[in-house]
């Protein structure tokens, strides 16, 4: 499929309906979607043929544009019912029910000290079991979410045998590329962007701020 | 969701820890559907390994789905295990139903082919 057609079929992707600012849910663009996408099958092979993972799918627009690139089993997950009604009800518009599946759970877990980690009860099952993972994570703008990008981005490093494509706020960067070589992780810019993040502070005076970000790829060393 | 993605679902209540009851997890009042799926074999041969035959074996007898007891030792070559494999795993859907723990008897919910893995407070 050509870069132009997919963007074009992406742009038919239902959103949030009611986006809820502490999820940090916003729709990542039909334009980026297809960028990551394409990007990945044409110049990595990370998409076609391959079992892909999905984290923080929302509506579904990562997942979509993986199986509209070839993906033989995607999976989508995510804690919020709504982000996940309208997730299916794409899919099913898509027809792409043959491919993808969603699952309703957290990545990650809130002890009694509000202290984020990683629901490794959920996760143990399935390390390793994909072969590449996508995801635009939530960046830990919100109170008590703070790490919640670095944990996503932990998890999708265990579930992925080969390559990880994310998103995260370029202020964060050297900061994770450390954390991913600790890991045994290469890591890589594909991209530098600016994000239009709606509602980033509750009572700021702007709708949206923009936010400089990057879109990695990481693999294994 | 299909059973590719079931073989990846373990009871994760707090101190249900008994690797032989907490996974696979057992179906209960399923309404099952098999959507035709496009067979890529180099895919089905590569994820082989993954999978965790034993509970996949369970799975597939409980909903009388057909599956060889032994994975061949040539995979590739063998037309009707793939083929059994790729209904079994990528075109087998459970749309509504319930998931249950043998070890702690929790249940998870699958409503409109959406399994529900999210736990209570107190169970986390």
């Amino acid at each position: 499929m050509k870069l132009k057609q997919l963007e074009g079929y992406l742009g038919d992707v239902a959103t949030f309906k009611e986006p809820k600012v502490q999820l940090e849910q916003y729709p990542t663009t039909a334009h980026l979607a297809s960028r990551i996408l394409y990007t990945a099958e044409t110049t990595y092979g990370d998409i076609d043929g391959k079992a892909v993972v999905d984290l923080g799918c929302g509506c579904g627009v990562l997942s979509i544009a993986a199986s509209m690139m070839g993906a033989s089993h995607v999976l989508g997950v995510d804690v919020d019912t709504g982000a996940l009604e309208t997730a299916q009800e794409n899919i099913d518009e898509f027809e792409l029910g043959d491919t993808i599946d969603l699952v309703q759970g957290s990545i990650c877990e809130q002890n009694s000290a509000g202290v984020l980690s990683l629901n490794e009860g959920m996760l143990s099952q399935m390390e390793q079991a994909f072969d590449t993972a996508i995801l635009n994570p939530p960046f830990g703008t919100k109170p008590g979410n703070k790490g919640i990008d670095m944990l996503f981005l932990q998890a999708a490093c265990s579930m992925a045998r080969g390559a990880i494509y994310s998103l995260h706020k370029t202020s964060t960067r050297d900061y994770l590329v450390r954390k991913a070589q600790s890991w045994g992780f290469e890591c890589e810019v594909l991209a530098e962007l600016k994000f239009d993040v709606p509602m980033m502070y509750k009572f700021h005076k702007k709708k949206s701020v923009d936010v400089q970000v990057d879109l990695l790829r990481l693999s294994r060393k | 969701m299909r059973l590719i993605t079931h073989n990846m679902l373990k009871c994760h209540v707090k101190n249900c820890t008994d690797p032989d009851r907490q996974f696979p997890l057992r179906f209960k009042d399923v309404q099952l559907e098999q959507i035709e799926a496009e067979r890529n074999d180099e895919f089905l041969v590569r994820m082989l390994p993954r999978i965790d035959w034993p509970a996949l074996l369970k799975t597939t007898k409980e909903l009388g789905i057909e599956l060889p007891e032994t994975v061949p030792d040539a995979p590739a070559d063998d037309e009707g295990f793939l083929q059994a494999l790729h209904t079994a795993i990528l075109e087998t859907h459970v749309r509504q139903g319930t998931m249950l723990c043998d070890g702690c008897s929790h249940e998870y919910k699958i409503t409109n082919g959406i399994a529900n893995m999210l736990l209570a407070e107190h169970e986390i």
